[in-house]
């Protein structure tokens, strides 16, 4: 697999690919089952947890309500703290102001602290272009990147991977980026973990520029905050002399106190901790202490799209913690590269066709359809993003952005079934015929039902007639007498 | 109170005995409820489907057979949730003010049969005889989006003869989800697979469920691995007596 996303195939032929995997699936249902147990065990300790959802929800909904008023004040405030901010109506604009940047001062490498959107944009691509090196410095990431490999997963990006294969990751491929991993080297986590850390050492002590995304950002107060687990944030962010942040436009909250809940529901959610280890918060510049030019890249990308649909726009309040990943039934045995975006699982089922717009390609079509509406990541999403209705609400927008063409065999059926149901007399004639049906489908098999499973005995008359013949189970309807006789 | 049976397009075509069940079970407990021979489907397939405008015609048709009943119940959890949560959505869709008026006054009346059995009748113990291992599924749109809780399984232990096993992993999706069983066939039945190696491992006779659609599928696949288990509908289960088991036996 190669560095890219585009041009994946649609969900159901790229789950098709991934189910035959068993290293792969053994490797996912092992890690959200752990992940998954974690954030239960973590979550029930906190008496309140669902208003703490209720709370999150409320700061995300009340920014993004008054999203214009909010991200005019970051503007202003974060200009005040010394930083610089650029406004970027799309992944090539963004790309093209963090290539600017990095080529004002000539370097030729940047250190990347772990980041959704940078990964959406296709940032580390555009600047190879530019002749400029991205290195990731999140463990995972580096796993992933020297792998030359896609991200399958939010928080845990090579979560398909396991020990062994990152330990000849790293032996075959470290070499070739940097300082090598030690001949020695086992696939024990400890020892992997230091291979990695000395490899990036000398990464961020060269580095002059530092590129990040933010996990939120505060209008009130022009903070930038970064979450993350490992440090290799800390260093990219105050290490280099440049610092860039691409942030979408959905990450501001209004206030400082904002931050209280989602501080609280970020850890819980994503890793299973109670408190984040590296929490990062920066308002500018701080003279004579860390980065002295902060650059802030404000990105829209198909945000604005979304937060005008009715139903969706609530996939905005994602903080990306991936708790409807590691619950989500299809994810565990698909993996993310099935979904093809940086953005799997349930989340990335709507994020994607809302950012993207539906009815243009077969893939992001697919997305809202990767789903068998159980439930069970609205159930954990610590901003209480109702999933299923905006799958069902998104399948409701693929189907309508294909009405008036020719029409597939699904909406014929569909059209078939609508007038069928319309009326009781209607469907009793057809259930006369489920018996012939079903042997039928039994003969023409396998289908997409019978391939793998069998079809039930059809009954020797439906309930309905059952009722009209037996007055509801209060006379024998004369067949036990004709049995007898 | 005026109930009527909403047998769901599912159990009047193919699993008629779940609905002569209900109707058992209710008379049983004092209830006669009727059966609105109007009735044909709660649209749900067309809406998960995405098909809104295919649904307006069926929902017009739930709400004529349904309307003027103190209670509607049915034998399924996920038909319960597409009334109870849908139809609004289809409602707004077809912009007919009187219909949204409709389904506002209908939808909270209507209840999955356990949701009727402990809330509106007050029962768990219904009398019933059930001598077999038996193991309980919970589907998702019941534990979800209508929230049965462990009603079912309250109704479930005051049966007579009954030994219920815990299901590991009980509350992950069988992976039916409707038309997803087709649409995406191979995942699908990944998760049936997973889920039949669960209730194999709980060495249960019989799989239960509130939801024949789920059972369907759970049930095609633990019979394609020639698995010996049985799905049941829970109000076959609840509707089952002495009597009953005798005559089972014996015919």
């Amino acid at each position: 697999m190669s560095g890219t996303f585009v041009g994946m195939p649609a969900f159901p032929e790229a789950a098709r690919e991934a189910l035959t995997d068993s290293q792969l699936r053994h490797n996912l249902a092992h890690a959200t089952s752990t992940i998954r147990a974690k954030r239960a065990k973590v979550v029930a300790e906190v008496p309140d947890w669902e208003e703490l959802r209720l709370a999150g929800a409320a700061v995300k909904e009340r920014a993004l309500l008054d999203l214009e008023t909010q991200l005019v004040r970051l503007e202003e405030t974060l200009t005040a703290n010394g930083a610089t901010v650029h406004w970027a109506r799309d992944a090539a604009e963004a790309n093209a102001i963090v290539a600017g940047i990095a080529k004002a001062h000539a370097a030729t490498e940047v250190v990347k602290v772990k980041s959704m959107v940078t990964q959406e944009i296709g940032l580390n691509e555009a600047l190879a272009e530019e002749g400029i090196a991205a290195w990731e410095t999140d463990l995972a990431e580096l796993i992933v990147q020297l792998g030359d490999d896609l991200p399958s997963h939010i928080l845990v990006p090579a979560i398909h991977r396991n020990r062994a294969e990152i330990r000849d990751i790293f032996r075959s491929k470290m070499g070739a980026a940097g300082r090598p991993a030690p001949d020695d080297l086992t696939d024990e986590p400890a020892v992997l973990a230091a291979a990695a850390r000395e490899h990036l050492r000398e990464k961020f002590l060269r580095a002059k520029v530092g590129v990040s995304g933010a996990n939120f950002a505060v209008a009130e107060t022009g903070t930038l905050v970064v979450v993350e687990s490992e440090g290799n944030g800390r260093m990219c962010l105050t290490l280099p002399e440049v610092l860039v942040s691409v942030v979408g436009i959905e990450k501001v909250v209004s206030r400082w106190e904002d931050l209280d809940p989602m501080l609280r529901l970020l850890p819980r959610s994503s890793t299973g901790e109670r408190m984040n280890p590296y929490t990062s918060m920066w308002s500018g510049i701080a003279p004579g202490d860390g980065p002295q030019e902060v650059h802030v890249v404000l990105l829209d990308n198909g945000r604005t799209r979304a937060l005008a649909d009715e139903v969706g726009r609530q996939a905005l309040r994602c903080i990306r913690c991936s708790a409807c990943l590691n619950v989500c039934p299809v994810y565990e045995r698909t993996g993310g590269h099935a979904y093809g975006s940086v953005y799997p699982g349930p989340i990335g089922a709507i994020l994607n066709p809302l950012l993207k717009g539906v009815g243009h390609d077969e893939q992001t079509d697919s997305l809202p359809y990767a789903s068998t509406l159980c439930g069970a990541c609205f159930e954990v999403c610590p901003v209480r993003i109702d999933i299923p209705s905006v799958l069902v609400d998104q399948r409701a927008q693929v189907v309508d952005a294909h009405r008036g063409g020719v029409p597939k065999p699904e909406a014929m059926a569909m059209k078939g079934a609508a007038y069928v149901l319309g009326r009781s007399r209607r469907l009793s004639a057809v259930e006369r015929l489920t018996g012939i049906g079903m042997r039928f489908a039994r003969r023409f098999g396998p289908t997409a039902w019978t391939g793998a499973r069998d079809l039930p005995d059809a009954p020797g008359e439906s309930f309905r007639d059952w009722w009209l013949r037996t007055d509801g189970g209060r006379t024998d309807g004369g067949r036990n007498d004709d049995q007898k006789g | 109170m005026r109930v009527a049976l909403m047998v769901t397009c599912i159990n009047d075509a193919l699993y008629p005995s779940t609905g002569q069940a209900v109707v058992r079970l209710l008379r049983r407990l004092g209830v006669e409820v009727e059966f609105p021979q109007a009735q044909t489907c709660c649209g749900q397939p067309m809406v998960n489907t995405g098909y809104l405008d295919e649904a307006v015609p069926v929902l017009r048709t739930f709400v004529d057979a349904f309307a003027g009943y103190d209670a509607v119940v049915t034998p399924s959890g996920s038909c319960a949730g597409s009334a109870r949560h849908q139809h609004s959505i289809v409602a707004g869709r077809s912009g007919d003010e009187a219909l949204q008026e409709a389904v506002a006054k209908l939808a909270p009346n209507v209840y999955e049969l356990s949701e009727f059995l402990v809330d509106v009748l007050g029962v768990t113990d219904v009398g019933a005889y059930y001598p077999h291992r038996v193991t309980y599924h919970p589907t998702c749109h019941s534990l979800r989006m209508l929230g049965v809780g462990n009603r079912p399984q309250r109704l479930l232990e005051a049966v007579r003869g009954i030994r219920l096993v815990d299901l590991p992993g009980a509350d992950q999706c069988c992976g039916f989800g409707g038309t997803f069983a087709v649409k995406n066939a191979d995942t699908s039945i990944a998760m049936g697979a997973d889920k039949a190696r669960h209730i194999r491992e709980t060495g249960a006779e019989i799989v239960v469920a509130g939801d024949n659609s789920c059972l369907t599928h759970i049930g095609g696949v633990l019979s394609r691995q020639r698995s010996g288990v049985r799905t049941v509908h829970l109000a076959e289960i609840l509707a089952s007596t002495e009597d009953s088991a005798v005559a089972e036996v014996t015919r």
